[in-house]
């Protein structure tokens, strides 16, 4: 077997699986639906009608896969990019806000670790309250921050990135403070017979060092962001992203519509995870240990 | 190990021309009435480690002066406080009592002007960094130009037999290799004291027996001060123009043995009289340290 093979199969053989399991849990859960609303009042049916039912009902409890699908492959090319119609629409509106708030999420991680490392007061004060901080559900949090920022005259995408932020900025500054301190000893004690300044020493050893740290926390980040830039689209009632296009799904019953913009969500999800990945690979592609 | 022994080659050819450039390392003057500075001057210099219960006396009443040109190295078994006492000189380790004069300043002072090299036991280079990028490291913290950082690591790699080796990253290397590009490192900003700290301790003995030929050779061509910590016998007997035996608890100097050879060596001398005069002299001098008699 190759080596793509050996890796495909595996993957592939629980794809076909859930597949199956999809179908089979789209009878179950819609079976007593469409036998009241679709077979009754036609009379007499099979088992095989009743199966066929399930899996083209027009507000099943659990959609079958080929249904999402092809309302998400409509969605996608029969209307304009710029129709709230279209997913792609709402998935940039999310997309959007997600990389500002990971951005600065990011640069706020890496600020306060880069503080928290150089001053011993810092890391006493700062870290218990960064821990707390995400104690909080971010449902609790969300509405308060979109109600202050609004009234500060803040609206679009400045309250939806502040709460992406406040999701992506915990993973970083925990990665970042550990990776800040783990260049040895040895490596500490050689910049200090260079006499380099601290600065010197945060740029030239630390900072390298710790991007081994960084990245593996950036991927967990973005992903944090991205929940929190849809958090943030439910309660403001906005017109676009995926969390409001979930959020009106679910007002008006149309299951298909909520998980097309499921499945994209998670699409979109794995595009910045890959995206963070191949970004990764490019900055450490000359690391390697041994 | 065919790299190793061109480039032992190589090294040899620069070895004569540049033999007259460094002159002003065995006489440095310092501006100042009291003529010739020493390199090193310690004086009563103890170190104390507060512990639980009796605090660890690991250097007690040093004494030590080094002139500008020599080769010392400190001997003695572990605990002895050879590393200690190196690390003190490089402002590296606080000292309890007594004063310690480097190039005539203070161990912070003369660090801070980047009076000295060191190099560590393991060779402590950045895996993120070339080997050239390496080198080139203490002298961007200097603030030196790009283009001048670059000749000079260049120039030291060559010398230290690692010239073609400069795009390589550390983990590509042998470990003597990445010790030399550690010596390379330290001698690139032109150090007056190079300080080593068993540097070819975690290296085979063929690897050893040459890099110890290479830093020779080096040693007489530039006459840097050198000042060495090893616990090998051979090592301190072939490399040195002065060797200080220490003993532990609490850390003192024994005994200070001055050696007859010539500043030229090779490796073949160590069968000759004078070596086997000197090495059995600092096994002696270790088994007092170490309150055993000798039977060589």
């Amino acid at each position: 077997m190759s080596e793509r093979a050996r890796r495909v199969v595996p993957v592939g053989v629980v794809l076909v699986g859930v597949v199956v399991l999809w179908y089979a849990g789209a009878v179950w859960l819609n079976a007593p639906g469409a036998i009241e609303r679709v077979m009754t009042p036609k009379g007499p049916y099979g088992f095989a009608d009743l199966v066929a039912a399930t899996w083209s009902m027009e507000r099943p409890v659990l959609p079958a896969p080929h249904q999402v699908a092809i309302d998400l492959w409509t969605s996608l090319v029969d209307w304009p990019l710029d129709s709230p119609r279209n997913l792609l629409f709402h998935a940039a509106v999310t997309a959007q806000s997600t990389i500002v708030g990971f951005v600065l999420g990011t640069l706020l991680g890496v600020a306060l670790a880069g503080a928290i490392v150089h001053s011993r007061t810092l890391d006493r004060a700062l870290l218990p309250w960064i821990v707390a901080s995400q104690t909080v559900p971010v449902l609790a949090i969300a509405p308060i921050v979109l109600v202050i920022l609004g009234s500060l005259g803040f609206s679009g995408i400045a309250p939806k990135a502040a709460i992406a932020m406040y999701l992506c900025f915990f993973p970083v500054t925990v990665a970042m403070v550990q990776g800040l301190r783990s260049p040895q000893r040895i490596d500490t004690e050689l910049m200090h017979t260079y006499a380099a300044t601290r600065m010197q020493a945060f740029w030239l050893l630390r900072l390298p060092a710790a991007l081994p740290f960084l990245f593996p926390s950036l991927r967990v980040g973005v992903a944090a962001g991205l929940v929190g830039a849809m958090v943030a689209e439910l309660p403001t009632g906005a017109q676009a992203g995926l969390g409001a296009k979930l959020l009106t799904g679910s007002y008006y019953g149309n299951t298909i519509g909520i998980w097309s913009a499921l499945v994209m969500s998670a699409l979109l999800g794995l595009v910045l995870v890959a995206a963070v990945s191949a970004a990764e690979r490019i900055v450490l592609r000359q690391r390697r240990f041994g | 190990m065919l790299t190793i022994r061109s480039s032992f080659a190589r090294s040899r050819g620069p070895a004569i021309a540049l033999m007259n450039a460094p002159d002003r390392m065995l006489h440095p003057s310092n501006g100042t009435a009291s003529g010739r500075e020493l390199a090193v001057r310690a004086r009563k210099v103890s170190v104390v480690y507060p512990s639980a219960d009796a605090p660890v006396q690991a250097l007690s009443e040093i004494d030590l002066a080094i002139a500008p040109g020599e080769f010392v190295s400190l001997i003695g078994p572990s605990g002895c406080g050879k590393t200690t006492l190196l690390r003190v000189i490089a402002d590296l380790e606080p000292i309890t009592s007594g004063t310690v004069e480097v190039n005539g300043m203070s161990p912070h002072e003369a660090r801070l002007a980047r009076a000295y090299g060191y190099v560590f036991q393991s060779p402590a280079l950045f895996p993120w960094r070339t080997v050239l990028a390496n080198v080139m490291l203490p002298l961007q913290i200097q603030g030196r130009d790009a283009a001048t950082c670059k000749s000079v690591a260049m120039e030291q790699l060559a010398r230290v037999g690692l010239g073609g080796f400069e795009k390589k990253y550390p983990w590509q290397l042998s470990g003597g290799m990445q010790q030399r590009v550690s010596i390379a490192r330290a001698l690139g900003f032109e150090p007056r004291l190079l300080m080593m700290d068993e540097p070819f301790g975690a290296l085979d003995e063929i690897t050893r027996d040459r890099l110890n030929e290479q830093l020779q050779q080096l040693w007489r061509r530039e006459k840097r001060t050198v000042v060495f910590v090893t616990h090998s016998i051979a090592e301190a007997a072939y490399l040195s123009t002065r060797i200080v035996v220490m003993s532990p608890r609490p850390g003192r100097i024994l005994k200070v043995i001055a050696s007859p050879l010539p500043d030229e060596r090779d490796l073949g001398m160590r069968d000759s009289p004078e070596f086997v005069a000197v090495a059995h002299e600092l096994r002696e001098a270790l088994a007092i340290g170490s309150g055993r008699s000798v039977d060589v």
